[in-house]
């Protein structure tokens, strides 16, 4: 059921669907924020294709982990570029796989402390079952179902690959 | 001193006491995070929750305003709750007395200690002593080391100059017998591999031995400059002054004191640093100090980002310290 191998014909749909939502809402004059990584390769690709006037931004969540004490710290991170006053802005918040929902509550922390965004519209590439907290994509490029024991990840950042392996 | 115990057995900062004992990819890595911290001030909310609901306790036997601040504010950008405390006392802290206070305050669920202490060896005694949970972090102790100044100038280097320190000679200038900087930055140039590391002071302010550190020696400013990428100069101690070590703080200006006209013999883009307060007219010229060549105000901003790293990653979740 499933088209993960075509991910250029995911990432003109996901546009098209955005281009919709922003029309829809009349929510004019966006601006495209990826979550570091895979998330920065997938808004790169759809900025390119849609007409946004904002170069897009980075977002790197290390700091706004809910797991650091129990993993401890990642030493490179990369700092987040956000090369735009985010203050009543509308915001696409971009994201390779949507899976437990962490993530995206560490990336909307860390977003409200750069400001106050008008609102925020998510968009992954890759939904998969697994949510551990109440946050829905608007925007959905591929709905995958794995079971628990299934890893999908997205490679790149030349080209963009989605591999599924199995977690011993 | 055993350094051994500020490593836990995965190779993590369980505490922090000085640079002898750490790796080059664990300083590397410090650098690297500190790095990453000195973006939280472009936030328009400039704290991460990294260390949010951790108690942080700066204990200070020994004054000190910069190094004590530079710590509050790194834990405040952490958003960890942060307690002063001064315990400045004449006489030597005795062992018990010590252990009492630090008894009191594990009681009250701290979590890391930030120590300066004016005997040698302090952090790590407190680090013996405390709760497996705690960790200890140096801010000074005695002659010994001060592994946070030394980061801050390390990463300082590697902002102005680039990550190849083979490159480079960098010349530490001034009272190197008192100086627990001095020791400290030793080592950690020496992890980075750098080119050459020259001491230049006057022979009453070098420890025998100081070669043994693999440095070269110099008694002359202007030979000991020369050619230099990087001058670090020491404050001269003052308060720690006992005996005649000087003949008076002018002949030391008169010889070590760096002036515009001196640093010609140093290389064009020589740049200058100091670890503060500035003994104006004695170490440095004012034209110096606030001259072109000068990082010494963004040393201080550095030290921010580098003690948020060194906190942020001893914090993590403990294992027992390799022994």
């Amino acid at each position: 059921m499933s088209d993960i191998d075509n991910i250029p014909a995911i990432l003109e749909r996901m546009a098209r669907e955005i281009v919709s939502q922003i029309e829809l809402t009349g929510r004019s004059n966006p601006a495209m924020i990826g979550i570091h990584s895979g998330g920065v390769w997938v808004a790169a690709r759809l900025h390119e294709l849609l007409d946004i006037s904002s170069p897009a931004g980075s977002l790197d969540i290390s700091f706004y982990r809910d797991d650091f004490t129990r993993i401890g710290m990642n030493p490179v991170v990369r700092p987040s570029q956000l090369p735009f006053n985010i203050d009543d802005r509308h915001i696409i918040l971009v994201d390779d796989v949507l899976h437990t929902g962490r993530t995206i509550r560490a990336a909307m922390n860390e977003l409200f402390d750069y400001g106050r965004p008008a609102s925020i519209l998510l968009a992954t590439l890759v939904e998969r079952d697994g949510r551990e907290l109440p946050i829905q994509a608007n925007v959905v490029g591929s709905h995958v179902r794995l079971s628990p024991r299934q890893h999908i990840k997205l490679l790149g950042p030349d080209t963009l690959k989605l591999e599924i392996k199995q977690i011993p | 001193m055993n350094n051994s115990r500020q490593i836990d057995r995965h190779g993590k900062l369980r505490h922090f006491l000085s640079i002898e004992g750490l790796n080059r990819k664990l300083l590397t890595d410090i650098l690297d995070a500190a790095e990453s911290f000195s973006g939280v001030t472009e936030q328009s909310v400039k704290k991460v929750p990294l260390l949010r609901g951790k108690t942080i306790v700066n204990l200070f036997f020994e004054a000190s305003t910069r190094t004590r601040t530079t710590f509050e504010l790194a834990a405040k950008r952490l958003s960890a709750d942060i307690l002063n405390i001064n315990i400045t006392q004449s006489s030597t802290v005795k062992g018990e007395t010590l252990l009492d206070t630090l008894r009191n305050l594990e009681a009250m669920h701290v979590d890391m200690f930030v120590v300066r202490h004016a005997d040698s060896g302090a952090a790590h005694f407190i680090a013996n002593h405390v709760a497996p949970h705690v960790s200890v972090i140096n801010a000074g102790d005695g002659r010994h080391a001060h592994p946070t100044q030394a980061l801050l100038d390390m990463f300082t280097i590697r902002r102005v100059k680039g990550p190849d320190f083979g490159r480079l000679r960098v010349a530490i200038v001034g009272d190197i017998m008192h100086s627990r900087v001095a020791r400290s930055q030793i080592h950690a140039l020496n992890l980075l591999n750098t080119g050459e590391i020259r001491v230049v002071a006057p022979k009453t302010l070098t420890p025998a031995h100081t070669e043994s550190l693999g440095v070269h020696v110099f008694h002359e400013l202007s030979k000991g400059i020369e050619g230099a990428d990087v001058i670090i100069m020491l404050r001269l101690q003052r308060e720690r002054m006992q005996g005649a070590l000087l003949p008076s703080e002018h002949e030391y200006y008169e010889l070590f004191g760096v002036t515009k006209e001196k640093l010609r013999a140093a290389q064009p883009d020589v740049t200058i640093m100091h670890p503060g307060p500035i003994n104006r007219g004695v170490e440095m010229d004012s034209d110096v100090a606030d001259g072109p060549h000068s990082v010494i105000l963004a040393q201080v901003t550095h030290g921010i980002a580098v003690r948020m790293a060194v906190m942020s990653m001893a914090m993590h979740r403990k294992e027992p310290a390799t022994e």
